[in-house]
């Protein structure tokens, strides 16, 4: 057993967890973070995906060991003060999303690649969701999603 | 989709990781990024005993320049290698075919040199660090280094010259600062690996091709370099006719593999009209 | 209480159908505030791992289990034989005909395995770690026995599925219009044909796919209670019920199944599963809670996929493109077990191929065959893809066959919107529909003329990019079903659905349905419902589902039947709660129960201002200090609603794919829907319904498909190789509806959960098929490969130059692409570039 510390979602956590314990594995039945889901065993579906010091990873495929000592969001801390995220907002918005599965996973990928590029063109969004796969929507309104959440932010981003 | 019992080692440094592959042997592996590492072991695919992580090992990480030389540590990430300004001066080529690798969060994590020593023959960097004619090096025990060329350094379907015991720490890519590049991956779904991908690397003068270079993705067991292609491309014009014309031969000797995505003969095709496309583009045409 | 109207008068309210409401299901979605079934944990949990054959057919010889027992952490080991007599049986709940062969399918194997990625040990240990680590000290010992792994080749029985059964054959289904009197004799029209019309020959792959809903399969099981209750990722918790109970000798009463949040389904969650057979019985061994959850890798290799079909297709015609007859011979895959509706799937094929057609005569042939491979059942649309496939390429053939535009060929032969009510070849009656709207909408948004103009341009200047056009004109009959018909096939279940509304003392409303959504928006479309029913907020509506327990009666999500036949059963049920109320409204504002008028969620004595709220009766029935004499103190409802007939939705789909002639590439550059699809309750569900099929059919076409070795090993076992297509393998659609309201349902709705998948994949292949059809090339086999195109490609370069027509390279030599007595290669050249 190994012992970490990781903060996740703001409130830092200290457990002994197995070495092989994956990233996904230790925030869902550890931390209790089942916001959070497994949808493949091969990294393709992006389910998993939370931010690992602020960039995008895939839980899955990250041990539990090497976050020792760094910051986790997932999907369960994204909103701030009861303020849905802007992203969250767009995809309720746009009806971006139906059984719901692969939300999560869609909605951190989504901030992360609005982070990196505020003003997305459609086949920029597409190209940073390549990573999460959506099996209801056939991603039109996901994309959508995306593109409305980015004139929020930069509108925020302007007033602010 | 839970790997196998193993005991975690994460070395501060270079020695320490030598003197823990050394007590493990080929009990341990070595994990970089471990996007492939991970998927690996959580399907049970290998279950080794020790996994010895080179994520606290600051000495490998990062880009740096040292004259006609950009070396890259080796446990760079491919986010890190696309952020930098260096790389897409002078190896444009690694660049772009950076970019096209798996998906974003693949490339938050994912290093440049654990993929090249998993040596994945679909991997698309590998073909680019041949065509920019990059050089290894390799750390061993009591402190040894070596070097070694791009040729030399490809062995086989996932096998590299990084032996049993050593550490692959940087990659050196000789700058083509000017040179156009472009890398054409083909694939059928976005998030797949390769089923054929041509990096070009091109330099220009007066609207014909003074120089190039071309890598072959999937196009055998190991990466490739296209150097009679290469070679009959210096001095034509950059035109659809005379590049066509002077990549009509690059699949000649090649061993492409036959799988869902298509047989052997299809990636022969495939090259061929892949590499017109690509040398094209590097060339701005 | 205040019983006259007070409020000025206002405008009507506005209504709530035809809004596009904001989900109600979505906060806790994406806040990530769910209840998947892996979510749950129950004190002293123990966890399953499955042990699974390698091999497509074998006898278990040994099992050694005792390694397995002694790791750390294991509490049991359990096979097949440790549980024969208790574990219960997947049933085959529609056997299509008195004979059909169906083997037995036990949960956990006992003897032999009949497909790889059956379960023949199960391990249960205190965590799923621990049961993952001791599944591979489990020591199985098989003796392989020979597996017959293609269609075809199953079908001559050479090789056997289950060598006890004596023939792969497990039953053959046939729908004659002559015999059964709605239409002529197909082999006369064809004959005839053959002497002076146009006979079209085509033999058609549906190829094998995995349905790959994003939630992995889970159940939790806990034994401990009163009654047993199971958690599990199912889109059928009542059928669920009723088959434990059925299988397992458990009481009905003692079993309360619920669906949590169900991660889609698709068709693929409506099996009751021999993993949750396995947990069911692992756990009441134990007397302890237990879990098991699938990998993805296990869910693409067990859970029952879809389609697999080779279907022999003969289409008649007189010159003038007047369709005469139409005969399909199919051979449909069942895999290694006929599953739930696994026979009953290609057969619902029979009532749809003749499509929205006025064909004079029919023939549908289906046997049913059984292989070695993963048992097959319904995958989005069920049945009804595989015959829109069929028909739009036939008709896309006999356009180009005549040289003539695929669009007017159609409209030569569809049933026009005054023909309504119509009653087809196939004996079915479609009450509405106007596909003369739907599709000179479909062609306007398009750009028909223009793209055909283009693709023109292209075809003269030898543009290694050719463009295609693409065209699907489908119907379909959804919303399933009615009891009489489903009995009259043998189905072993009504197909009516239930509903409850309880009127809250406080004014809300609980709406009991019992479908049970898995991503559909039913809570925010039944709300709408509801709301504009009985005259209260959408926001005071409450809809509670897939659970037994407060949900007694239902029979589940599938087939586009939940609006039509469950939100049916809402409104009825909603009718009789103000039905009851008008009783309580007419004591309490002292009137006749005729100068009662209900609006609004009110009750108005005509002429003058007095009146009632349903929230106020609502609380005068809990208090019920002043009900009429006798009263019983309730004005909550049940309704229970079986339909009269199906719906029949249709619409118009257009696609234009690009097509680099140099790779095989192929791109998609536009696609136009106009649907009808009846009265729309909530048009922003109606879309995402719409797009998410779309590119389910899409990806028929283009990027899925289950493929074998020859060892019966699923090669596409996990999603490196079985490749969905991504946000970046999409574009945006361009969708629109046209209304022709059903006649058969309150709400004039039609189905839409499989429209977009029903007729996406001809207008794609259709597409490709018209891009390249200049370069000899008739047929490409799904998925539309980039390898497969070019070869096409090739094959039709190299056999045109002899000036044949290319066979596409999957036919089997024995069976003629195209019949040398229909169109000589003199009849077919003529104007066929258009």
């Amino acid at each position: 057993m190994s012992r970490i510390t990781v903060i996740v979602d703001g409130v830092s956590y200290t457990d002994e967890v197995e070495p092989r314990t994956l990233l996904v594995h230790y925030l869902r039945e550890t931390v209790g973070k089942t916001g959070t889901v497994v949808g493949c065993d091969t990294s393709n579906c992006g389910a998993c995906t939370v931010h690992l010091d602020g960039t995008s990873v895939k839980s899955c495929n990250v041990l539990a060991v090497q976050a020792d000592g760094h910051e986790v969001t997932t999907i369960e801390g994204l909103s701030e003060n009861g303020e849905l995220h802007p992203v969250q907002k767009a995809f309720h918005e746009c009806h971006a999303l139906q059984c719901g599965y692969c939300t999560p996973g869609m909605i951190m990928q989504a901030c992360d690649v609005l982070k990196n590029n505020p003003n997305p063109s459609e086949q920029e969004i597409r190209e940073g969701l390549e990573g999460n796969l959506c099996r209801c929507t056939g991603y039109h309104n996901i994309v959508k999603a995306v593109q409305q959440a980015a004139g929020e932010l930069s509108s925020q981003a302007v007033s602010s | 989709m839970i790997p196998a019992q193993f005991d975690y080692i994460a070395p501060g440094s270079v020695e320490e990781a030598i003197s823990a592959l050394a007590e493990h042997g080929d009990d341990a592996k070595v994990l970089a990024g471990g996007q492939s590492l991970l998927p690996i072991l959580r399907m049970r695919l290998n279950a080794p005993g020790f996994v010895i992580d080179l994520g606290r090992i600051g000495e490998l990480q990062g880009i740096t320049e040292e004259g006609d030389t950009l070396v890259i540590g080796a446990m760079t990430t491919y986010a890190a290698v696309l952020a930098s300004e260096a790389v897409g001066t002078h190896a444009a080529l690694l660049s772009k075919a950076i970019q096209t690798v798996a998906d974003p969060q693949i490339r938050h994590r994912g290093t440049i040199g654990g993929a090249l020593v998993h040596a994945d023959p679909a991997g698309d960097v590998g073909a680019p660090a041949l065509a920019l004619g990059a050089e290894f090096v390799i750390a061993g025990p009591g402190g040894s280094t070596r070097t070694v060329a791009g040729d030399d350094f490809f062995e086989d379907l996932f096998t590299t010259a990084v032996g049993e015991g050593e550490l692959l720490t940087q990659i050196r890519v000789p700058k083509h600062t000017g040179w156009g590049a472009h890398y054409e991956k083909f694939v059928r779904v976005s998030h797949q690996w390769s089923i054929v991908g041509i990096a070009a690397t091109v330099r220009s003068e007066g609207g014909s091709i003074a120089e190039a270079r071309v890598g072959l993705t999937n196009m055998g067991s190991t990466p490739l370099r296209a150097r009679a292609v290469e070679d009959a491309l210096v001095g034509q014009p950059a035109t659809d006719e005379a590049v066509r014309a002077a990549v009509a031969s690059v699949a000649e000797g090649t061993n492409p593999p036959s799988d869902l995505n298509g047989d052997s003969d299809y990636r022969k095709h495939l090259a061929t009209v892949l590499t017109r496309r690509a040398v094209l583009a590097a060339a701005g045409a | 209480m205040t019983i006259t109207d007070d409020r000025t008068d206002t405008a009507a309210p506005e209504l709530e159908i035809g809004k596009a409401r904001r989900r109600k299901e979505d906060q806790r979605l994406i806040t990530g505030r769910t209840r998947w079934t892996d979510n749950i944990q129950l004190p002293g949990m123990l966890h399953l791992a499955m042990v699974r054959s390698p091999f497509a057919h074998a006898t278990i010889t040994a099992i050694d289990t005792s390694e397995a027992k002694a790791a750390p952490g294991v509490i049991d080991v359990v096979t097949g034989a440790d549980i024969k007599d208790v574990q219960g049986v997947n049933a085959n709940a529609w056997p299509i005909t008195p004979d059909q062969v169906t083997p037995t399918h036990l949960p956990v194997a006992v003897e032999r395995v009949a497909c790889a990625g059956e379960i023949v040990a199960v391990v249960v240990a205190r965590s799923a770690a621990a049961a993952r680590d001791a599944a591979e000290l489990v020591d199985v010992d098989y003796d392989e026995l020979p597996a017959v792994l293609d269609l075809k080749e199953a079908a001559a029985d050479t090789v056997l599925a289950h060598p006890d059964l004596g023939t792969n054959k497990s039953a053959f289904w046939k729908l004659d219009s002559a015999e059964a009197g709605t239409g002529g004799d197909v082999d006369a029209a064809i004959a005839k044909a053959r002497a002076d019309g146009v006979v079209i020959e085509r033999e058609f792959r549906q190829q094998r796919l995995i349905p790959a809903f994003m939630e992995p399969r889970s159940v939790v099981v806990d034994p401990t209670g009163e009654q047993m209750v199971v958690w599990s990722a199912t889109q059928i918790p009542h059928i669920l019920r009723f088959l434990i109970s059925a299988t397992m000798g458990i009481p009905e009463s003692k079993v309360r199944v619920i669906a949590p949040d169900v991660g889609g389904g698709f068709g693929g969650k409506l099996q009751t599963t021999p993993e949750e057979f396995a947990t069911i019985a692992v756990a009441r061994r134990l007397g302890k809670p237990c879990k098991y959850t699938e990998t993805r890798s296990e869910s693409l290799l067990s859970g029952h996929h879809g389609r697999d079909q080779w279907q022999k297709l003969t289409l008649s015609a007189e010159k003038d493109g007047t369709v005469t007859g139409f005969k399909v011979e199919l051979l449909a895959d069942m895999g290694a077990y006929v599953a739930i509706v696994g026979g009953g799937v290609p057969v619902l094929g029979a009532w749809m191929f003749n499509s929205i057609y006025k064909f004079p005569a029919y023939q549908f042939n289906c046997q049913t065959v059984l292989t070695n491979k993963t048992w097959v059942d319904a995958y989005r649309g069920a049945g009804r893809p595989e015959a829109t496939f069929g028909i739009e390429r036939m008709m896309d053939e006999l356009a180009a066959e005549l040289g003539r535009d695929p669009l007017e060929v159609r409209e030569q032969n569809w049933i026009t919107h005054e023909e309504f009510p119509f009653t087809t070849v196939a004996g079915m009656t479609y009450d509405s529909g106007n596909y003369e709207a739907a599709t000179a909408r479909a062609k306007e948004l398009f750009g028909y003329d223009e793209l055909r103009a283009e693709q023109q341009r292209r075809r003269e200047s030898n543009d290694p990019v050719q463009l295609g056009i693409g065209v699907s004109t489908f119907t379909e009959m959804c919303g399933l079903a009615p009891s009489r018909i489903l009995g009259q096939l043998s189905y072993g279940a009504g197909g009516w659905e239930h509903a409850s509304i309880r009127m809250l003392a406080t004014g809300k409303v609980e709406v009991v349905t019992g479908v049970s959504p898995h991503g559909q928006g039913h809570e925010t479309a039944w709300s709408q419902i509801v709301a504009d029913r009985l005259g209260v907020p959408f926001e005071d509506v409450e809809v509670l589902h897939g659970d037994t327990q407060t949900s007694p009666r239902g029979l589940d999500t599938y087939g586009s039947r939940s609006l039509v036949v469950g939100a049916e059963a809402v409104v009825r049920a909603a009718d009789k709660v103000i039905d009851k109320a008008k009783v309580f409204a007419a004591h309490l504002l002292e009137a006749s129960e005729d100068d009662l008028e209900f609006k609004a969620g009110r009750f108005g004595v005509k002429g003058t201002d007095k009146g009632i709220g349903i929230a106020e009766i609502a609380l005068a029935t809990f208090t019920a200090h002043n009900l009429p004499d006798g009263a019983e103190p309730s004005i909550d409802a049940d309704a229970t609603f079986d339909p009269d007939n199906f719906s029949f939705p249709h619409g118009t789909h257009l696609c234009a794919m690009e097509v680099d002639t140099e790779t095989g590439a192929t791109t998609m550059r536009k696609y136009v829907c106009v649907d009808d699809i009846g009265t729309i309750i909530n048009p922003l569900i109606v879309e995402g319904q719409v797009h998410g099929g779309l590119v389910q059919g899409i990806a028929q076409a283009l990027w899925e498909g289950a493929e074998y070795d020859e060892q019966g090993t699923l090669v596409t076992g996990s999603f490196v190789d079985y490749t969905l297509p991504t946000a970046a393998d999409t574009i945006s659609f361009i969708t629109d509806h046209t209304t022709s309201p059903s006649t058969t349902n309150t709400l004039g709705t039609k189905g839409v959960g499989e429209a977009g998948t029903i007729a996406s994949t001809p207008a794609v292949v259709n597409a490709i098929i018209d891009a390249v059809r200049p370069l000899g090339v008739d047929d490409i086999v799904m998925p539309c490969t980039p390898e497969r195109v070019w070869k096409a490609i090739q094959a039709g370069q190299a056999v045109s130059h002899e000036g044949e027509r290319a066979a596409a390279p999957h036919f089997d030599e024995a069976t003629p692409n195209q019949d040398p007595g229909a169109g000589s290669p003199s009849t077919t050249t003529e104007g066929s570039d258009q």
